[in-house]
Order: C-alpha cells, then sequence, then structure tokens
C-alpha cells in the first residue's frame, strides 16, 4: 500500500502510454470507418488456441481413461418421428374404438417431453464442442492438464486485466460522445446538413461501441441494405444486435421510454434524429403504436425503424414467432439475420439469469464477439396474405438464412402459459383416429 | 453454465443410481443438467410448477397426470429431488433383452411389469388399485374434451370396461389391465431413446 502510495503517478503515466497509443488506434479507424484488419488476425489466432486447447483436453482424458463430457448438440433422447395416427394404427388388443393402450403415447410424448423439449432449450444457452477457454462454458474441467491451467491463467490476465479495462474505457468514451455530439447536432435548425452530421456521428459513435466489445462483424449482401420509409425486423439475441445493425446503417430505434441515465441518453439522442420511444402506457394501446409507427414510415425522409419482432431475447439457435404488429403496417419490410458464432463467446442475454450490468460485463470479458449479418432482399406483403403468414414467410426467410431453426413457438412462452388452443390440437388429432377407427375397423 | 467436471460429486449416491436405475453415467450427467435446467429458482428440488412450465408438457391431455405420476411417492408429496426424478424416469428406458432371469432380485424398473405399472397409475388417480368407470371416463374426457358429446363418452367408457373386466366388477384390476395389453408391444411404446 505504501509502494502505492508513492509510486502512484507512475502507475498513471505507464497506464496513460501504453492506453493512449491503442485507444488512438481504435478510435481514429472507427471515426474513419476503415479497418487495419488487426481483430481478424485476433480472431484467427484464437480459433487456433482453441483447437489446441481442446486438443489437449481430449488426449489428457485418454491417458487417465476417463471419458471427456462431450456436450451433444443432438440432445438426449432420440425422438421417433412417429406421428398420432402411426403408432395408434398399430394392431392392439380388443376391437372397439378406444383402447386402453391409447394413452401410451401420449404417456411417452409427455416424458419426452420432460426429457427435452423444444422451447426450454431455446432459452438455455448453447453448449459447445470446443473449449475457448472461458470456465463459464467447460463442463472437463477435471481434465485440465498444467499447461492448459497456465494457458488459461494467462487467459484470465489478459481478459480482466488488460482487455476488460480497456473495453470500459472505449464504451465510456463511445457512450460520452455520442451524448455530446448528439447534443451539438440537436441544437442545429434542421436542414441537410443537420441529417448528414447525425449519421456521421451516430456511425461514429456506434463503431466505437463495437471495438469496446471486439466485435468482429461480417456484413453479407449489403445492397439490400434499408432504405428510408421501410422497417428493418432481424432475430433478437442480445441487447448487442441494435450496436450491430446500427454501426453499419442508421435507423430509427423504436423502444419504451426509460428513466434514469437510459432515459437522459433516449432525449438525447431523440434530438438529433427521429427515434421513436414510447411511454409504458402507450405500449399497450395497439392503435396508438401503429399509427405512429405508420406515420413514421409515411414520411420518406425519416430513417428506417428498426424492430425485434421476437420480443424477447432467444439463444440464436432458433428463430421464434414474429409478433404480427410490425407485419401489419402498409411498408417494406428489409429482413436480417444475425448469428453468432458461439466459439467465442456466448452472446446469449438469458434475462431471467443474468441482469443487464452483468451480462455486459460477461461480454466484456470475453474474448471476442464474432457474427455474421445478411442483408436480406426486401420483401412486401402480397395480395390475400394476412399478417401473421407475412410475419411466418419473413421468418422463415431469415432462419434459412442464418442457418437456425425456425420454430413455431411464441417466445413469449418464455414467461406465459400455453394456450388452450395447443391442447385442442392434440385431442383433435386423437379424436380423428378413433372415428377412422369406427368407420373402418377392419384395417386395425 | 459452470463447471460441470464437479457434477457428479454434486450427485449424492450416484453408483446406487446407476445401480438401480441401469442408466450409465453419461446418461444421469445429462438427466442432471435437464434437471437443473427446469429447477428454474435453483431449489435443488422440482415441484408441479417446474413440470408445468414446459409448454410440449401443457399442451399433452393427460399432461397433468404425467406430472402427477413423479409426485406419487407419498400422499402429499410435493417436491421431487434428483434421484426421484432419474428413477421415475427409468420406467422408460428400453428393456434390457438379455437380462438373466433371477427370481431372487427384484424386477428392474423398466421391466414389461413396472412399465405397466406406471401406465395404469395414470388411469388410477385414487390408488386403490382399480380402474373405476369413473376414472376411465376421466381419462376418456382429458383426451378427447370437446371433440365428442358426453353420450360417446360415456358409451365409449362402457364399451371398453365391458371388454376387458372379466370379474365383472364394473372396474379394472391391474391384472385384467396387463391381459387386455397382452398384444401390445409395450417394450417398444413405452420406451425412449436415450442418446450415448
Amino acid at each position: 500500500a505504501n509502494c502505492l502510495a508513492r509510486y502512484w503517478p507512475c502507475y498513471v503515466m505507464l497506464t496513460g502510454c501504453s492506453v493512449t497509443p491503442l485507444l488512438v488506434f481504435i478510435i481514429v479507424p472507427a471515426i474513419l470507418g476503415v479497418s487495419f484488419g488487426i481483430r481478424r488476425i485476433y480472431m484467427k489466432t484464437l480459433l487456433k488456441i482453441f483447437e489446441w486447447a481442446t486438443l489437449r483436453m481430449e488426449r489428457g482424458a485418454k491417458e487417465r481413461n476417463q471419458q471427456l463430457y462431450k456436450p451433444c448438440s443432438n440432445g438426449i433422447i432420440a425422438k421417433e418421428p412417429v406421428s398420432l395416427e402411426q403408432e395408434i394404427q398399430e394392431p392392439r388388443g380388443g376391437g372397439g374404438e378406444f383402447d386402453m393402450s391409447d394413452i401410451l403415447y401420449f404417456c411417452r410424448r409427455g416424458v419426452e417431453s420432460i426429457v427435452d423439449d423444444e422451447v426450454t432449450k431455446r432459452f438455455t444457452a448453447e453448449e459447445l464442442e470446443s473449449w475457448n477457454l472461458l470456465t463459464r462454458s467447460n463442463y472437463n474441467l477435471h481434465h485440465i492438464s498444467a499447461r492448459l491451467t497456465v494457458l488459461w491463467g494467462l487467459g484470465v490476465l489478459i481478459r480482466y486485466g488488460f482487455l476488460l479495462p480497456l473495453r470500459v474505457t472505449l464504451a465510456v468514451t463511445g457512450v460520452g460522445l455520442l451524448v455530446v455530439l448528439t447534443s451539438i447536432v440537436g441544437w442545429l435548425p434542421n436542414s441537410r446538413m443537420k441529417k448528414y452530421l447525425s449519421e456521421k456521428v451516430n456511425l461514429m459513435c456506434y463503431r466505437i461501441c463495437v471495438r469496446a466489445l471486439t466485435a468482429i462483424i461480417t456484413y453479407h449482401d449489403s445492397d439490400n441494405k434499408p432504405k428510408n420509409g421501410g422497417i428493418c425486423v432481424a432475430n433478437h439475441t442480445s441487447p448487442i444486435d441494435v450496436l450491430i445493425l446500427a454501426s453499419d446503417g442508421c435507423y430509427s430505434m423504436v423502444g419504451q421510454a426509460h428513466g434514469g441515465l437510459m432515459g437522459f441518453i433516449q432525449k438525447t439522442l431523440v434530438k438529433a434524429c427521429p427515434h421513436i420511444w414510447f411511454e409504458r402506457s402507450e405500449v399497450k394501446d395497439r392503435h396508438l403504436v401503429a399509427k405512429r409507427l405508420s406515420d413514421h414510415v409515411a414520411d420518406k425522409t425519416k430513417l428506417p425503424i428498426l424492430i425485434f419482432p421476437e420480443g424477447t431475447c432467444i439463444n440464436n439457435t432458433s428463430v421464434m414467432m414474429f409478433k404480427k404488429g410490425s407485419f401489419e403496417i402498409d411498408c417494406t419490410i428489409y429482413p436480417v439475420a444475425i448469428k453468432y458464432d458461439p466459439r467465442f463467446g456466448n452472446a446469449f442475454w438469458n434475462s431471467s439469469k443474468f441482469r443487464m450490468v452483468t451480462y455486459l460485463l460477461h461480454m466484456m470479458s470475453s474474448w471476442a464477439v464474432v457474427c455474421s449479418v445478411w442483408y436480406l432482399p426486401p420483401m412486401k406483403r402480397e395480395e390475400g396474405e394476412d399478417a401473421v403468414q407475412f410475419a411466418n414467410r419473413v421468418k422463415s426467410a431469415i432462419a434459412r438464412k442464418g442457418g437456425l431453426v425456425d420454430l413455431l413457438w411464441d417466445g413469449g412462452l418464455k414467461r406465459s402459459k400455453v394456450k388452450e388452443v395447443f391442447k385442442e390440437e392434440q385431442q383433435k388429432l386423437y379424436s380423428k383416429v378413433l372415428v377412422s377407427r369406427q368407420e373402418d375397423p377392419e384395417h386395425s | 453454465m459452470g463447471s460441470r467436471g464437479s457434477t457428479l460429486s454434486k450427485i449424492p449416491n450416484v453408483d446406487k443410481l446407476m445401480q438401480e436405475t441401469g442408466f450409465s453415467q453419461a446418461h444421469i450427467i445429462r438427466l442432471h443438467d435437464r434437471f437443473r435446467a427446469l429447477d428454474n429458482d435453483e431449489k435443488g428440488y422440482l415441484c408441479p410448477q417446474d413440470f408445468e412450465a414446459i409448454k410440449e408438457l401443457a399442451m399433452n391431455p393427460i399432461g397433468d397426470r404425467i406430472i402427477g405420476a413423479f409426485f406419487a411417492q407419498g400422499p402429499q408429496q410435493e417436491t421431487v429431488d434428483f434421484n426421484s426424478f432419474v428413477k421415475v424416469l427409468a420406467h422408460f428406458r428400453p428393456t434390457d433383452k438379455n437380462r438373466p432371469k433371477e427370481s431372487t432380485s427384484p424386477d428392474p424398473i423398466n421391466s414389461r411389469t413396472n412399465k405397466l405399472k406406471f401406465a395404469f397409475q395414470l388411469y388410477d388417480q385414487d390408488k386403490d388399485g382399480k380402474i373405476s368407470r369413473d376414472e376411465l371416463l376421466q381419462v376418456l374426457r382429458a383426451m378427447l374434451e370437446m371433440q365428442v358429446t358426453e353420450e360417446q363418452l360415456e358409451s365409449i367408457t362402457d364399451r371398453t370396461i365391458q371388454e376387458s373386466d372379466t370379474d365383472r366388477d364394473n372396474a379394472i384390476s391391474f391384472e385384467e389391465f396387463r391381459k387386455s395389453l397382452d398384444k401390445v408391444n409395450i417394450e417398444h411404446k413405452m420406451s425412449i431413446r436415450f442418446l450415448r
């Protein structure tokens, strides 16, 4: 402690000297919108290290004759793809329509869903095949050799001692600049210059924030980028999605008006650029929401709106049901698919497990956030298609492009109960089988 | 998430559990992961609400009866610990065809008889050893609800009892149940293929 007190100016200077050139290397390219390619080299190196680490673990496990716990991405059980009709048509005792053994089908399906169901596993983070030197995603810690432990320890030092402070500084700089510069731009009278400046300022600050997470993003098909007077829809995995999209294009954001620091940022942003912030009371009024969105897209000078129709964060292995609200508005939809590379760190925000701050800290102490963004060609609602069908069409396109599973389930199921209508579907199917038996008794 | 390597140490009596249920070590670890995923509040045990939260189960017509099967140990059982969870699931392990028949050792949990007993208890909710006409009617109602009329339900119930009830006591005992399912491939229908 004595040491610290006497030499603290030295420490500050040392930190300053080492951090400043780094900041320059990072902030200047962000302002100019160029990249040195350092991050890609970093990414390739990391991948090689991860492979080496996994091989070592496997070797270590083999030497000790133990089995490595490999998370099986195919699930724990093999579900028979037999339908209700097929199963129940098999020969059974008795000749009537109903048989005591009919219950066995539902029984087995019920227990199968207890062991492994499609929905619950979408809301927990995806399991990895190789180890990325983060203890939070390792299942075989007791297989680590001495060399691996050293590597891991080094990793911790680098991540928490060097990367984290650097990133936090960058993030603070980015957000600070955003607030200050948008306020300045906000004072200007409405003109083309103001628009131009606002775009530049926003892009620059979001790019700094993206570097604050060491996000390595690959944009595909940029000629399909959303244009004014349209709505951009994307699948949702984490709050970072906004940063990823906003650092490559300018959007009007939609969201609830918060209080505190978030609210302050929201109010500042809106001075320079027309975002759509709803009060909590207004959110319930669907007509009001629809009207504000329609008015916005009708004005061709305003930026495209960015919406995440799933309504909640999903773990990036699937796309869940899109809420139809944004698809009822008459305008062009620009779908975007975002897929994170899970090898580098888990980007999924499990809002029931972690608070936003904890989540951001996890993100900033990971190695990197690597993702791909695909801009899909614009889609419009066709004749005779209702909002729900249109929403499903867009959802399938996004799922296909991003390599995600297209699920019919509602993301809101994370928090609410299943509707009775699903149970009725099952009952209808069963009754149809009984009726067909009645009509064709020889068939059984 | 977290260090799963120490999962085995967290599960008490793993070897005994493996012996009783026939699950391999890898299966037990996977089931423990699933147990923890279902246990939302990290209580260390499961309660009916945790099961009800499984969407696919909620849409199953007999979902609540299946949940009841996990809480069938005692009269007012409200929690399921990991061992009980695994033991119930062990009913659905495929039968081991090459097991030598020893009359001294008890039936394994996944024997045909025990599978049948599991199915029987889905019908016999009051646990009196018989499926009464009323209980049968309730199951039919659960599986068909709005799709048929009450009269149709009653007639199906009566017909089923007539076919299976050999001792004419207007209820189906376990033996009558077993007999009526004699030709059914229980081993196949009540088995879940666990990977690895």
